[in-house]
């Protein structure tokens, strides 16, 4: 059993605020992971739970116990860092007895924990090597094993991939879940990727300027943001966000949005609105759910709103085709099938899945 | 077929110009390096070949002129006869002096100055950074600003004209570069490898032990170079604080030149300033490769 708690916690640098109040909790074998963008304060607040970083306030609790002041020694984490740190003068073997070496843990033992790890994590031949010899993915695997020698309470990641290639990136990214699961350790993850956030955590809390924007489930995180921060830095290519007033069209609350002609567009609301809903709103609409509009579409999903859009300009990826449409003035950005893939310059009949549609107040840029 | 014979040829020759004119810029400066190595090196040569010579034969030829003969009777008297201020026993009482002041200095400051750089480096405090700031003035402050309170310090601590007494200001007037030295080289190690470190279980010492000092050969060696060849060299403390026979080899070696005997014994002398010279002369035949990678590279490749 292992689990952490964190109340309300602050950092400051003098008289800059780098965490302001900080909530999180863990439950045990969770994956929790901290994404935002850079200087958001989530590698600080992961040197705090390690003990790297003082506490200016609040508090911090593995397992019940308040570690506040406990050396990072003392606090039985393990941590995997970005630069991997391994220690370059000793071998792959050393890296990963030194922390044993420093807890006077017996030789026989010592040696039963390298090959267990070794074996696990299939790095037997490396053991004699130093870290220079070695490439980044296996330099990663090595920092892991490190980390899991211990048999810790609490396993720290800080953004561990970041400095791998593309494709090793995606398989490393696998092989930590595929570890995690073997393991069931509960685990806080940096990262400034969402993918790597939304593909391997639990739960998911979302930085910005020190404060958490959102903690939760992933599938919520992405459908539900709790504002327009989370709607924006969550999912890529990012949500489309477009103005609209908000009226109401045969008994029914509808958006009324520009088009290209000058003349308003009315999408009807599916969601049912809270009566002190602002008239000016924002329409929050992902890539995903812009669809071209045929009949078929029509009779599958009840939701969809039809508006006219110009094609501005087309990228394929392969899998799928971006393509930037003009809406009036403002310009949007929808994922098509390739098959489907509408040409630059042709003018689109799309269908906007109103159902997974958000919408913000642009005041607060909360959720509606 | 023929433009190609032809364009053929005329690539031929552009090269032959080319490598010709490469060749006269090579001559140019290798000629030039030639020139300036030679000046640096003929008051060498003229030391040790008086060195080896017959103290009359360069009476008569003058200093500056080709040995007859070939005598290490110079080097001898140099090393353990010749009379320096009333005492006859060369210079190896200095040479040893020299030694004993020397090896425990650089030892000292550059262990003291490792230690230094690691605090300042990786366990930084609140005034560390003006801490080090304070430390680096000592590199700028000439010696000569210290000699009177030095000369206060020696008299109270009861080591004036002792050796003992030189190596307390080398190690003390040592340590600002030493510091210095090593603090930037260790900042250049990752602080990750520290905070692994910690959280593995490792305390201030273990870390120190374990990683820096694995890590640090290349400065380690620039420093204890730096220091042995400074100290051993360092002539104003040393002929300031000492007199006779507690004196470094420096200082004695101007003793000997000052020495009232009528004729002048260049043989003997040149040895003498050889025999001085020969230690950092050494360290740095055999360390010069480290002193220059270690001084360029930084901690990690």
């Amino acid at each position: 059993m292992s689990t952490l708690t964190i109340r309300s916690l602050r950092k400051n640098y003098g008289t800059v605020e780098v965490l302001k109040g900080i909530d999180l909790e863990a439950q045990n074998g969770e994956f929790i992971a901290l994404v935002g963008p850079s200087g958001c304060g989530k590698s600080t607040l992961l040197a705090m739970i390690a003990g790297l970083e003082t506490v200016t306030s609040g508090e911090i609790r593995i397992d019940g116990r308040l570690v506040n002041s406990v050396a990072p020694k003392d606090r039985d984490i393990a941590m995997v860092f970005q630069s991997y740190a391994l220690y370059p003068t000793m071998t792959v073997r050393e890296n990963i007895t030194f922390g044993m070496e420093s807890r006077r843990v017996p030789k026989p033992q010592q040696d039963e924990a390298v090959k267990r790890v070794a074996a696990f994590l299939q790095i037997e031949p490396l053991l004699g090597r130093k870290p220079g010899q070695l490439s980044g993915g296996q330099r990663q695997r090595v920092a892991m094993g490190r980390a899991l020698v211990r048999d810790p309470k609490l396993f720290l990641f800080d953004e561990p991939l970041s400095n791998l290639d593309a494709k090793l990136r995606v398989d490393m990214r696998t092989e930590i879940k595929k570890l995690h699961h073997r393991v069931g350790k509960t685990t806080v993850y940096v990262t400034h990727d969402q993918v790597e956030a939304m593909t391997l955590a639990s739960r998911i809390a979302v930085m910005h300027q020190g404060s958490v924007q959102q903690f939760d489930e992933p599938a919520t995180i992405y459908n539900r943001p709790a504002n327009m921060f989370v709607a924006g830095f969550m999912g890529s290519p990012a949500m489309n966000f477009l103005p609209a007033e908000l009226s109401e069209e045969g008994g029914r609350p509808t958006v009324a949005l520009p088009t290209a002609d000058g003349k308003t567009v009315g999408l009807s609301v599916v969601q049912t609105l809270p009566s002190d809903t602002p008239r000016q709103l924002v329409l929050g609409i992902r890539p995903e759910h812009i669809y071209r509009s045929d009949p078929d579409l029509q009779r599958r999903k009840p939701g969809i709103a039809q508006i006219d859009a110009v094609v501005e300009l087309v990228e394929p990826t392969g899998a799928e085709t971006m393509a930037v449409l003009r809406l009036g003035a403002k310009e949007i950005t929808g994922r098509f099938d390739p098959d489907g893939t509408p040409r630059m310059g042709e003018t689109v009949t799309l269908g906007i899945d109103m159902a997974r549609a958000c919408l913000f107040d642009p005041t607060t840029q909360r959720l509606i | 077929m023929v433009d190609a014979a032809l364009d053929q040829s005329l690539d031929h020759r552009a090269a032959t110009v080319a490598a010709r004119r490469h060749f006269l810029t090579r001559l140019v400066i290798y000629g030039l390096l030639v020139v300036f190595a030679a000046i640096y090196l003929v008051p060498l040569l003229v030391v040790v070949l008086n060195s080896f010579s017959d103290q009359q034969e360069i009476a008569r030829n003058g200093l500056i002129s080709l040995p007859r003969s070939f005598r290490l009777e110079a080097w001898s008297q140099a090393w353990s006869t010749y009379c320096i201020g009333g005492t006859c026993e060369g210079m190896q009482r200095n040479f040893y002096n020299s030694l004993k002041m020397t090896i425990p200095a650089t030892i000292i400051s550059t262990t003291v100055g490792a230690m230094n750089g690691y605090i300042l480096s990786k366990w930084r405090f609140k005034g560390s950074e003006a801490l080090f700031t304070c430390m680096l003035l000592g590199v700028f402050i000439p010696g000569q600003i210290s000699l009177m309170p030095w000369a206060f310090i020696l008299g109270n601590l009861g080591l004036s004209n002792t050796t003992y007494g030189l190596i307390v200001i080398h190690v003390i007037q040592g340590i600002s570069f030493t510091t210095l030295f090593c603090r930037n080289y260790y900042v250049s190690i990752p602080d990750d490898l520290i905070k692994a470190a910690r959280i593995d279980g490792a305390g201030f010492w273990r870390i120190f032990r374990k990683i820096i000092l694995p890590l640090s050969s290349p400065i380690l060696i620039v420093t204890v170079i730096w220091q042995f060849t400074g100290i051993w060299n360092e002539y104003l403390f040393g002929v300031v604080f000492t007199s006779g026979q507690q004196q470094p080899i420096t200082a004695a070696l101007v003793a000997l030149t000052a020495s009232g005997t009528n004729v002048r014994a260049y043989d003997v002398m040149s040895a003498a300033v050889l025999i001085g010279a020969l230690p950092p002369l050494l360290i740095y035949l055999f360390g010069g490769k480290y002193f220059v990678r270690g001084l360029t590279q930084g901690a990690i490749k």
